[in-house]
C-alpha cells in the first residue's frame, strides 16, 4: 500500500502513518526517493500527523532524504508533529537543518 | 518502611521473558511485548511512549549490527522492582561491540548508506534512568535499561 501522496506545483507531500522503525522506515524510503527521482520536486514535505510510533529510524529518514534533495538543489519540510513525537525530534538536533516549518519544534538543542 | 538494620533490597514483584528471532518484522512485536508488560503497572503515555522507544532501539541494534545479515535469537528479559521501576535487559550472541565507548558517541554510525542516524544509544539514554552495556567481541552484547515511573495515585 502506498502512502497518501499530494503533489501541487513542485512541492510533493508524503503522509506517513502508524509506526516507522526500521522495518517500516525501508518501504518510506524506497517510495520517496523513487518519487524524487521521477518528479525532482523544489521541496518534499514529510507529514508526521498520522504517525503513532517512531524511533530513531524516523530521523535517518529525514536526512537520508534530506541529502538527496540537496543534491537535487531542493528541500525537506517536517510538519504535523504529534506531541509524542517531539522529544525524539529535539533530541536529534535535525531542527538545525531547518527543516521545520514555523516553531513546531524548537531549536534549542542545536 | 525500613526497619533499622534491615537492607534496602530492589525486590521483584513481576518477570516476565521472551525469545525471538532477529527479523527486522520482529521489532514492532518486541516493543508491544515490552509495552503491554509494562501496562500493568499504570504507567503515563509518554512513560510507554519512552519505553517503546528504547526497546526499539536496543532491537534494531540487534538485527542491524549484532546479527548483520544472519538471523539469530534476541533475549528479552523484563523485571519489575519495588518501587515501580522496570529493568528491561535486552541480550544477543551476534558480533558484539568492539568498541562500546565509540558506539555510545551519538551520531555515530557504521551505516555508509547514511540510514541509520547513530542515535540508538543516545535514545536509549536520554529515554531512561540507566543504561548499562556489557558486549564481549563475537559472544554479544547485553543492554540493561532502567526507568522509574512516576509515583501511581494507587501507591499514595
Amino acid at each position: 500500500m502506498q502512502p497518501r501522496t499530494l503533489i501541487r506545483n513542485n512541492r510533493i507531500t508524503v503522509f506517513l502513518s502508524g509506526d516507522i522503525d526500521h522495518h517500516t522506515a525501508r518501504r518510506y524510503r524506497e517510495y520517496t526517493d523513487a518519487l524524487i527521482q521521477e518528479k525532482k520536486p523544489s521541496c518534499l514535505a514529510l507529514d508526521f500527523s498520522g504517525v503513532s510510533f517512531m524511533d530513531s529510524s524516523g530521523i535517518g529518514l529525514i536526512m537520508g532524504r534530506y541529502r538527496m534533495m540537496l543534491l537535487y538543489g531542493g528541500k525537506v519540510r517536517v510538519v504535523g508533529v504529534p506531541a509524542q513525537l517531539k522529544k525524539m525530534m529535539e533530541l536529534s538536533g535535525i531542527g538545525g537543518l531547518d527543516v521545520f516549518e514555523g516553531r513546531e519544534i524548537s531549536n534549542e538543542n542545536n | 518502611m525500613f526497619l533499622k538494620g534491615e537492607k534496602f533490597q530492589m525486590k521483584t514483584t513481576n518477570e516476565m521473558s521472551v525469545e525471538l528471532e532477529s527479523r527486522s518484522v520482529n521489532e514492532a512485536f518486541a516493543r508491544t511485548a515490552v509495552s503491554s508488560f509494562v501496562s500493568q503497572l499504570d504507567p503515563t503515555i509518554s512513560e510507554l511512549n519512552e519505553i517503546r522507544t528504547a526497546v526499539s532501539e536496543a532491537v534494531t541494534n540487534c538485527v542491524v549490527h549484532a546479527y548483520r545479515d544472519k538471523i539469530g535469537k534476541i533475549y528479552i528479559n523484563v523485571k519489575v522492582t519495588e518501587p515501580d521501576t522496570v529493568v528491561i535487559r535486552i541480550r544477543d550472541k551476534g558480533c558484539g561491540i568492539e568498541n562500546i565507548k565509540q558506539a555510545m558517541e551519538p551520531l555515530y554510525t557504521t551505516d555508509p548508506n547514511g540510514e541509520r542516524a547513530g542515535l540508538g544509544f543516545a535514545v536509549m539514554q536520554s529515554f531512561c534512568d540507566a543504561l548499562k552495556v556489557h558486549s564481549s567481541l563475537s559472544r554479544g552484547t547485553t543492554i540493561t535499561l532502567t526507568k522509574r515511573l512516576s509515583p501511581r495515585i494507587s501507591d499514595v
